[in-house]
Protein backbone atom coordinates (compact mmCIF):
# COMPACT_ATOMS: atom_id res chain seq x y z
CA UNK A 1 0.00 0.00 0.00
CA UNK A 2 1.50 3.25 -0.91
CA UNK A 3 0.58 6.49 0.88
CA UNK A 4 2.66 9.59 2.21
CA UNK A 5 0.29 11.58 4.29
CA UNK A 6 -3.10 10.29 4.55
CA UNK A 7 -4.41 12.55 7.58
CA UNK A 8 -5.89 15.84 5.72
CA UNK A 9 -4.96 17.87 8.90
CA UNK A 10 -1.81 16.46 9.06
CA UNK A 11 -1.09 18.68 5.48
CA UNK A 12 0.64 22.31 5.16
CA UNK A 13 -3.39 23.35 5.02
CA UNK A 14 -4.44 21.30 7.75
CA UNK A 15 -1.75 22.73 10.28
CA UNK A 16 -2.35 26.23 9.19
CA UNK A 17 -6.05 26.05 9.37
CA UNK A 18 -5.44 24.01 13.07
CA UNK A 19 -3.20 27.36 13.80
CA UNK A 20 -5.31 29.84 12.67
CA UNK A 21 -8.72 28.05 14.42
CA UNK A 22 -7.02 28.53 17.88
CA UNK A 23 -5.65 31.62 17.70
CA UNK A 24 -9.27 33.33 16.39
CA UNK A 25 -10.99 30.55 19.54
CA UNK A 26 -8.44 32.49 21.68
CA UNK A 27 -9.24 35.69 20.98
CA UNK A 28 -12.75 35.02 21.15
CA UNK A 29 -12.37 33.43 24.72
CA UNK A 30 -10.95 36.59 25.74
CA UNK A 31 -13.60 38.80 24.30
CA UNK A 32 -15.72 36.06 26.61
CA UNK A 33 -13.97 36.68 29.77
CA UNK A 34 -10.57 34.98 29.85
CA UNK A 35 -7.74 36.77 31.28
CA UNK A 36 -6.02 39.46 28.90
CA UNK A 37 -3.32 38.19 26.66
CA UNK A 38 -3.71 34.81 28.43
CA UNK A 39 -7.29 33.84 26.56
CA UNK A 40 -6.11 29.77 26.61
CA UNK A 41 -2.43 29.61 27.85
CA UNK A 42 -1.77 25.94 28.37
CA UNK A 43 1.00 26.72 31.69
CA UNK A 44 -1.35 29.69 32.70
CA UNK A 45 -4.40 27.64 33.10
CA UNK A 46 -2.63 24.57 34.76
CA UNK A 47 -1.48 26.98 37.39
CA UNK A 48 -4.99 27.96 37.61
CA UNK A 49 -6.33 23.94 37.68
CA UNK A 50 -3.78 23.69 40.72
CA UNK A 51 -4.71 26.44 42.02
CA UNK A 52 -8.44 25.61 42.38
CA UNK A 53 -7.72 22.26 44.24
CA UNK A 54 -5.66 23.59 46.38
CA UNK A 55 -2.30 22.66 45.36
CA UNK A 56 -0.98 26.17 45.75
CA UNK A 57 -2.86 29.21 47.71
CA UNK A 58 -2.13 32.41 45.49
CA UNK A 59 -5.19 33.66 45.60
CA UNK A 60 -5.53 35.54 42.74
CA UNK A 61 -4.48 31.92 40.24
CA UNK A 62 -7.10 29.86 41.34
CA UNK A 63 -9.87 28.50 38.76
CA UNK A 64 -10.36 25.04 37.45
CA UNK A 65 -10.43 25.90 33.59
CA UNK A 66 -12.32 23.74 31.51
CA UNK A 67 -10.39 24.44 28.32
CA UNK A 68 -7.58 22.34 29.97
CA UNK A 69 -10.34 19.08 30.48
CA UNK A 70 -11.32 19.82 26.96
CA UNK A 71 -8.02 19.65 25.10
CA UNK A 72 -7.59 16.05 27.09
CA UNK A 73 -10.94 15.37 26.46
CA UNK A 74 -10.73 16.96 22.38
CA UNK A 75 -7.45 14.69 22.05
CA UNK A 76 -9.08 11.07 23.51
CA UNK A 77 -12.30 11.29 21.39
CA UNK A 78 -9.98 12.34 18.08
CA UNK A 79 -7.63 9.20 18.50
CA UNK A 80 -11.14 7.08 19.42
CA UNK A 81 -12.78 7.98 16.25
CA UNK A 82 -9.77 7.59 14.17
CA UNK A 83 -8.62 4.59 15.92
CA UNK A 84 -5.24 6.19 17.35
CA UNK A 85 -6.25 5.73 21.13
CA UNK A 86 -2.61 3.55 21.82
CA UNK A 87 -1.54 3.27 25.47
CA UNK A 88 1.83 3.67 25.59
CA UNK A 89 4.40 4.45 28.56
CA UNK A 90 7.59 3.53 30.50
CA UNK A 91 9.76 5.92 28.69
CA UNK A 92 11.55 7.43 32.12
CA UNK A 93 8.62 8.36 34.15
CA UNK A 94 10.18 9.92 36.32
CA UNK A 95 12.37 11.99 34.38
CA UNK A 96 9.25 13.29 32.57
CA UNK A 97 7.61 14.52 35.79
CA UNK A 98 10.62 16.06 36.99
CA UNK A 99 10.64 18.05 33.48
CA UNK A 100 7.25 19.36 33.65
CA UNK A 101 7.92 20.75 37.13
CA UNK A 102 11.11 22.71 35.82
CA UNK A 103 8.90 23.37 32.54
CA UNK A 104 5.84 25.06 34.74
CA UNK A 105 8.35 26.85 36.97
CA UNK A 106 10.11 28.21 34.12
CA UNK A 107 7.10 29.19 32.50
CA UNK A 108 5.84 31.10 35.38
CA UNK A 109 9.08 32.76 35.58
CA UNK A 110 7.88 34.29 32.19
CA UNK A 111 4.35 34.23 32.73
CA UNK A 112 3.00 31.82 30.18
CA UNK A 113 3.80 29.33 28.12
CA UNK A 114 4.79 29.21 23.98
CA UNK A 115 0.98 29.60 23.61
CA UNK A 116 0.97 32.59 25.94
CA UNK A 117 4.09 33.77 24.25
CA UNK A 118 2.16 34.00 20.66
CA UNK A 119 -0.72 35.38 22.51
CA UNK A 120 1.05 38.02 24.12
CA UNK A 121 2.75 39.15 21.06
CA UNK A 122 -0.42 38.61 18.96
CA UNK A 123 -1.88 41.32 22.13
CA UNK A 124 1.34 43.78 21.34
CA UNK A 125 2.77 42.71 24.50
CA UNK A 126 6.79 43.71 23.65
CA UNK A 127 7.85 42.08 26.60
CA UNK A 128 6.58 38.78 25.09
CA UNK A 129 9.95 39.06 22.64
CA UNK A 130 12.35 37.92 25.32
CA UNK A 131 10.20 35.00 25.97
CA UNK A 132 9.87 34.48 22.52
CA UNK A 133 14.20 34.35 22.52
CA UNK A 134 14.35 31.93 25.48
CA UNK A 135 11.70 29.76 24.11
CA UNK A 136 14.11 29.44 20.83
CA UNK A 137 17.71 29.40 23.04
CA UNK A 138 16.04 26.53 25.16
CA UNK A 139 15.02 24.62 22.23
CA UNK A 140 18.09 24.94 20.52
CA UNK A 141 19.85 23.51 23.32
CA UNK A 142 17.48 20.78 23.43
CA UNK A 143 18.45 20.05 20.01
CA UNK A 144 22.45 20.03 21.16
CA UNK A 145 21.21 17.14 23.41
CA UNK A 146 19.35 15.28 20.96
CA UNK A 147 22.51 15.63 18.08
CA UNK A 148 24.92 14.83 21.14
CA UNK A 149 22.39 11.37 21.09
CA UNK A 150 19.99 11.96 24.26
CA UNK A 151 16.91 10.03 24.85
CA UNK A 152 14.78 9.04 27.23
CA UNK A 153 14.35 5.85 26.40
CA UNK A 154 11.97 3.50 24.26
CA UNK A 155 7.73 3.21 25.25
CA UNK A 156 6.30 0.31 25.94
CA UNK A 157 2.74 -0.82 25.60
CA UNK A 158 0.78 -0.43 28.19
CA UNK A 159 -2.76 -1.57 29.46
CA UNK A 160 -6.16 0.06 28.52
CA UNK A 161 -7.07 1.47 31.76
CA UNK A 162 -3.12 2.70 31.94
CA UNK A 163 -4.15 4.77 29.24
CA UNK A 164 -7.42 5.92 30.16
CA UNK A 165 -6.22 7.65 33.58
CA UNK A 166 -5.66 10.73 32.31
CA UNK A 167 -8.92 10.96 30.25
CA UNK A 168 -10.78 9.93 33.67
CA UNK A 169 -8.83 12.19 35.50
CA UNK A 170 -10.14 14.97 33.50
CA UNK A 171 -13.68 13.74 33.44
CA UNK A 172 -13.37 13.63 37.40
CA UNK A 173 -12.23 17.63 37.34
CA UNK A 174 -14.98 18.31 35.13
CA UNK A 175 -17.29 16.57 37.80
CA UNK A 176 -16.07 18.75 40.70
CA UNK A 177 -16.54 21.45 38.08
CA UNK A 178 -20.03 20.79 37.55
CA UNK A 179 -20.93 19.92 41.44
CA UNK A 180 -18.72 22.80 42.82
CA UNK A 181 -19.77 25.56 40.71
CA UNK A 182 -18.38 29.54 41.32
CA UNK A 183 -20.46 31.00 43.76
CA UNK A 184 -20.42 35.00 43.36
CA UNK A 185 -18.45 36.72 46.25
CA UNK A 186 -17.46 32.97 47.34
CA UNK A 187 -13.40 31.92 47.84
CA UNK A 188 -14.63 28.43 47.90
CA UNK A 189 -17.43 26.27 46.70
CA UNK A 190 -17.07 22.83 47.89
CA UNK A 191 -13.60 21.33 47.58
CA UNK A 192 -12.50 24.10 45.07
CA UNK A 193 -11.21 27.25 45.42
CA UNK A 194 -12.19 30.51 43.16
CA UNK A 195 -10.60 33.46 42.98
CA UNK A 196 -12.93 36.76 43.85
CA UNK A 197 -9.78 39.05 41.96
CA UNK A 198 -6.89 39.16 39.60
CA UNK A 199 -7.23 36.52 36.24
CA UNK A 200 -8.55 33.75 38.03
CA UNK A 201 -11.62 35.55 38.39
CA UNK A 202 -11.62 36.21 34.27
CA UNK A 203 -13.13 33.23 32.66
CA UNK A 204 -15.62 32.60 29.76
CA UNK A 205 -18.77 30.72 30.65
CA UNK A 206 -18.37 27.13 31.49
CA UNK A 207 -19.88 25.50 28.19
CA UNK A 208 -18.25 27.99 26.10
CA UNK A 209 -14.85 27.15 27.38
CA UNK A 210 -15.47 23.33 27.33
CA UNK A 211 -16.33 23.45 23.96
CA UNK A 212 -13.24 25.18 22.78
CA UNK A 213 -10.97 23.26 24.20
CA UNK A 214 -12.76 19.95 23.19
CA UNK A 215 -12.82 20.69 19.62
CA UNK A 216 -8.84 22.58 19.84
CA UNK A 217 -8.11 18.91 21.61
CA UNK A 218 -9.85 17.26 18.76
CA UNK A 219 -8.01 19.62 16.00
CA UNK A 220 -4.49 19.42 17.69
CA UNK A 221 -4.43 15.52 17.80
CA UNK A 222 -5.19 15.40 14.01
CA UNK A 223 -2.58 17.68 13.34
CA UNK A 224 -0.12 16.98 15.92
CA UNK A 225 -0.11 20.91 16.72
CA UNK A 226 3.03 21.47 18.72
CA UNK A 227 4.71 24.99 19.44
CA UNK A 228 8.08 23.52 21.07
CA UNK A 229 8.04 21.26 17.85
CA UNK A 230 8.04 24.14 15.62
CA UNK A 231 11.40 25.48 16.72
CA UNK A 232 12.96 22.35 16.98
CA UNK A 233 11.76 20.62 13.32
CA UNK A 234 12.92 24.07 11.77
CA UNK A 235 16.45 23.93 13.85
CA UNK A 236 17.19 20.55 13.65
CA UNK A 237 15.84 19.06 10.39
CA UNK A 238 14.58 22.18 8.09
CA UNK A 239 11.37 21.16 8.36
CA UNK A 240 8.44 23.61 8.32
CA UNK A 241 5.43 21.68 8.64
CA UNK A 242 4.66 22.34 12.43
CA UNK A 243 6.13 26.38 12.12
CA UNK A 244 3.49 27.00 9.48
CA UNK A 245 0.77 26.23 12.34
CA UNK A 246 2.89 27.99 14.95
CA UNK A 247 2.89 31.65 12.50
CA UNK A 248 -0.88 30.53 11.67
CA UNK A 249 -1.74 30.81 15.10
CA UNK A 250 0.11 34.09 15.90
CA UNK A 251 -0.97 36.05 12.39
CA UNK A 252 -4.60 34.64 13.13
CA UNK A 253 -4.39 35.68 16.81
CA UNK A 254 -2.77 39.50 15.92
CA UNK A 255 -5.94 39.86 12.92
CA UNK A 256 -8.79 39.06 15.60
CA UNK A 257 -7.08 41.45 18.07
CA UNK A 258 -6.76 43.73 16.01
CA UNK A 259 -10.19 43.66 14.70
CA UNK A 260 -11.81 42.80 18.58
CA UNK A 261 -9.91 46.07 20.09
CA UNK A 262 -7.77 44.19 21.76
CA UNK A 263 -4.22 45.15 20.19
CA UNK A 264 -2.40 47.38 22.95
CA UNK A 265 1.08 47.52 21.99
CA UNK A 266 3.84 48.19 24.41
CA UNK A 267 5.87 47.08 27.22
CA UNK A 268 4.54 49.09 30.28
CA UNK A 269 0.98 47.85 32.23
CA UNK A 270 0.78 44.62 30.09
CA UNK A 271 -1.85 42.22 31.33
CA UNK A 272 0.37 39.86 33.75
CA UNK A 273 3.20 40.55 32.28
CA UNK A 274 6.38 41.96 34.06
CA UNK A 275 9.20 44.17 32.33
CA UNK A 276 12.21 42.05 33.75
CA UNK A 277 13.81 41.64 30.34
CA UNK A 278 16.86 38.79 31.59
CA UNK A 279 14.11 37.21 33.87
CA UNK A 280 11.35 36.64 30.77
CA UNK A 281 14.43 35.56 28.50
CA UNK A 282 15.83 32.90 31.31
CA UNK A 283 12.35 31.86 32.35
CA UNK A 284 11.22 30.35 28.87
CA UNK A 285 14.76 29.34 28.33
CA UNK A 286 14.22 26.77 30.80
CA UNK A 287 10.55 25.65 30.10
CA UNK A 288 11.73 25.60 26.41
CA UNK A 289 14.60 23.29 27.43
CA UNK A 290 12.13 21.11 29.53
CA UNK A 291 9.76 21.12 26.59
CA UNK A 292 12.42 19.46 23.96
CA UNK A 293 13.52 17.36 26.24
CA UNK A 294 10.48 15.28 26.91
CA UNK A 295 9.33 15.80 23.21
CA UNK A 296 6.32 18.48 23.50
CA UNK A 297 4.90 21.81 24.53
CA UNK A 298 2.58 22.14 27.38
CA UNK A 299 -0.22 21.65 25.21
CA UNK A 300 1.05 18.69 23.12
CA UNK A 301 1.85 16.81 26.14
CA UNK A 302 -2.03 17.39 26.71
CA UNK A 303 -3.00 16.36 23.49
CA UNK A 304 -0.85 13.24 23.43
CA UNK A 305 -1.96 12.50 27.04
CA UNK A 306 -5.69 11.53 25.70
CA UNK A 307 -4.03 9.34 22.79
CA UNK A 308 -3.12 7.16 26.17
CA UNK A 309 0.30 8.39 26.03
CA UNK A 310 1.21 8.16 29.90
CA UNK A 311 4.48 9.12 29.86
CA UNK A 312 3.13 12.41 28.44
CA UNK A 313 0.39 12.01 31.52
CA UNK A 314 2.79 12.19 34.20
CA UNK A 315 4.57 15.57 32.57
CA UNK A 316 0.98 16.83 32.96
CA UNK A 317 1.27 15.96 36.76
CA UNK A 318 4.67 16.93 36.92
CA UNK A 319 3.54 20.34 35.56
CA UNK A 320 0.49 20.98 38.46
CA UNK A 321 3.24 19.92 41.02
CA UNK A 322 5.60 22.83 40.06
CA UNK A 323 2.78 24.93 39.85
CA UNK A 324 1.88 23.97 43.27
CA UNK A 325 5.81 24.50 44.24
CA UNK A 326 6.29 27.86 42.20
CA UNK A 327 3.49 29.88 44.20
CA UNK A 328 4.46 28.67 47.78
CA UNK A 329 7.92 28.94 47.08
CA UNK A 330 7.65 32.27 45.68
CA UNK A 331 9.07 31.30 42.47
CA UNK A 332 6.36 32.39 40.36
CA UNK A 333 6.25 36.09 38.92
CA UNK A 334 3.53 38.47 38.96
CA UNK A 335 3.20 41.69 37.34
CA UNK A 336 5.50 43.63 39.75
CA UNK A 337 8.20 41.61 39.00
CA UNK A 338 10.05 37.84 39.75
CA UNK A 339 8.98 36.13 42.46
CA UNK A 340 11.49 36.59 45.58
CA UNK A 341 12.82 33.14 44.69
CA UNK A 342 12.63 32.94 41.06
CA UNK A 343 16.27 33.80 40.19
CA UNK A 344 17.24 30.87 42.24
CA UNK A 345 14.65 28.74 41.06
CA UNK A 346 15.99 29.39 37.09
CA UNK A 347 19.56 28.54 38.06
CA UNK A 348 18.88 25.01 39.65
CA UNK A 349 16.19 24.40 37.07
CA UNK A 350 18.99 24.93 34.43
CA UNK A 351 21.23 22.73 36.73
CA UNK A 352 18.59 20.10 36.60
CA UNK A 353 17.89 19.91 33.13
CA UNK A 354 21.73 19.75 32.50
CA UNK A 355 21.83 17.02 34.74
CA UNK A 356 18.79 14.93 33.25
CA UNK A 357 20.47 15.94 29.31
CA UNK A 358 24.25 14.96 30.23
CA UNK A 359 23.04 11.34 31.98
CA UNK A 360 20.58 10.75 29.55
CA UNK A 361 22.75 9.72 26.36
CA UNK A 362 22.23 6.76 24.30
CA UNK B 1 22.40 -2.86 1.02
CA UNK B 2 19.46 -2.35 3.08
CA UNK B 3 19.74 -0.64 6.36
CA UNK B 4 16.80 -1.21 8.76
CA UNK B 5 15.64 1.55 11.58
CA UNK B 6 13.47 0.02 14.46
CA UNK B 7 12.05 3.54 16.30
CA UNK B 8 9.36 1.67 18.06
CA UNK B 9 8.74 2.79 21.08
CA UNK B 10 10.39 6.11 20.35
CA UNK B 11 8.98 9.35 20.14
CA UNK B 12 9.52 12.66 18.22
CA UNK B 13 12.30 13.79 17.22
CA UNK B 14 14.07 10.07 17.62
CA UNK B 15 12.80 8.67 14.71
CA UNK B 16 13.22 10.95 12.40
CA UNK B 17 16.96 11.86 13.51
CA UNK B 18 17.65 8.02 13.25
CA UNK B 19 15.78 7.91 9.30
CA UNK B 20 18.01 10.43 8.45
CA UNK B 21 21.17 9.22 9.85
CA UNK B 22 20.42 6.26 7.87
CA UNK B 23 19.76 8.81 4.57
CA UNK B 24 22.55 10.75 5.22
CA UNK B 25 24.44 7.10 3.61
CA UNK B 26 23.59 7.90 0.72
CA UNK B 27 21.12 6.19 -1.92
CA UNK B 28 19.57 2.68 -1.95
CA UNK B 29 17.35 1.32 0.47
CA UNK B 30 15.94 1.86 3.79
CA UNK B 31 13.68 0.32 6.12
CA UNK B 32 11.66 2.28 9.32
CA UNK B 33 9.79 0.37 11.53
CA UNK B 34 7.34 2.89 14.13
CA UNK B 35 4.82 2.80 16.38
CA UNK B 36 2.61 5.75 15.57
CA UNK B 37 0.74 7.38 13.59
CA UNK B 38 3.00 11.39 14.55
CA UNK B 39 6.43 8.86 13.84
CA UNK B 40 4.96 7.57 10.40
CA UNK B 41 3.88 10.80 9.06
CA UNK B 42 6.95 12.71 10.10
CA UNK B 43 9.29 10.13 8.55
CA UNK B 44 7.48 10.02 5.52
CA UNK B 45 7.43 14.11 5.10
CA UNK B 46 11.39 14.11 5.95
CA UNK B 47 11.97 11.79 3.65
CA UNK B 48 9.80 13.07 0.80
CA UNK B 49 11.57 16.43 1.39
CA UNK B 50 15.17 14.57 0.86
CA UNK B 51 14.09 13.25 -2.41
CA UNK B 52 13.22 9.27 -1.05
CA UNK B 53 9.98 7.77 -2.28
CA UNK B 54 8.34 6.30 0.61
CA UNK B 55 6.13 3.00 0.82
CA UNK B 56 4.08 2.31 4.08
CA UNK B 57 3.01 -1.08 5.31
CA UNK B 58 0.39 -1.23 8.01
CA UNK B 59 1.48 -4.00 10.33
CA UNK B 60 -0.47 -5.70 13.74
CA UNK B 61 -0.53 -3.78 16.77
CA UNK B 62 -0.70 -0.19 15.45
CA UNK B 63 3.11 -0.56 13.92
CA UNK B 64 3.68 0.83 10.38
CA UNK B 65 6.95 -0.52 8.09
CA UNK B 66 8.16 2.29 5.90
CA UNK B 67 10.29 1.68 2.95
CA UNK B 68 12.21 4.74 1.97
CA UNK B 69 14.21 4.48 -1.31
CA UNK B 70 16.47 6.55 -3.62
CA UNK B 71 17.94 5.64 -6.77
Amino acid sequence: MTRGVRNVFATTAGIVAVGAVIGVVAAFLQKSGNPANMAICVACFGRDIAGSIGLHRAAVVQYLRPEIIGFVLGSFAAALAFREFKPTGGSAPLARFVLGMIAMIGALVFLGCPWRVILRLAGGDGNALFGLLGLVAGVWIGTLFFKNGFNLGRAQAQSTGTGLLLPLLMLGLLALRVLFPPVPGEAQSGVLWYSLKGPGAAYAPLLLSLGAGLGIGFLAQRSRFCTMGAIRDVVLFNQWYLMFGFLALLVSALIANVLLGQFNPGFEGQPVAHTMWFWNFAGMLVAGLSFALAGGCPGRQLFMSGEGNSDAGIFVLGSLAGAGIAHNFGLASSPQGIGPHGAEAVVICLAVLMFIGFTNRK
Amino acid sequence: MKQEVDARGLSCPQPVLMAMQAMRKGSGEIEVLVDNEASRENVSRAAQSQGWSVVVDELDGGEFRLSLAKP
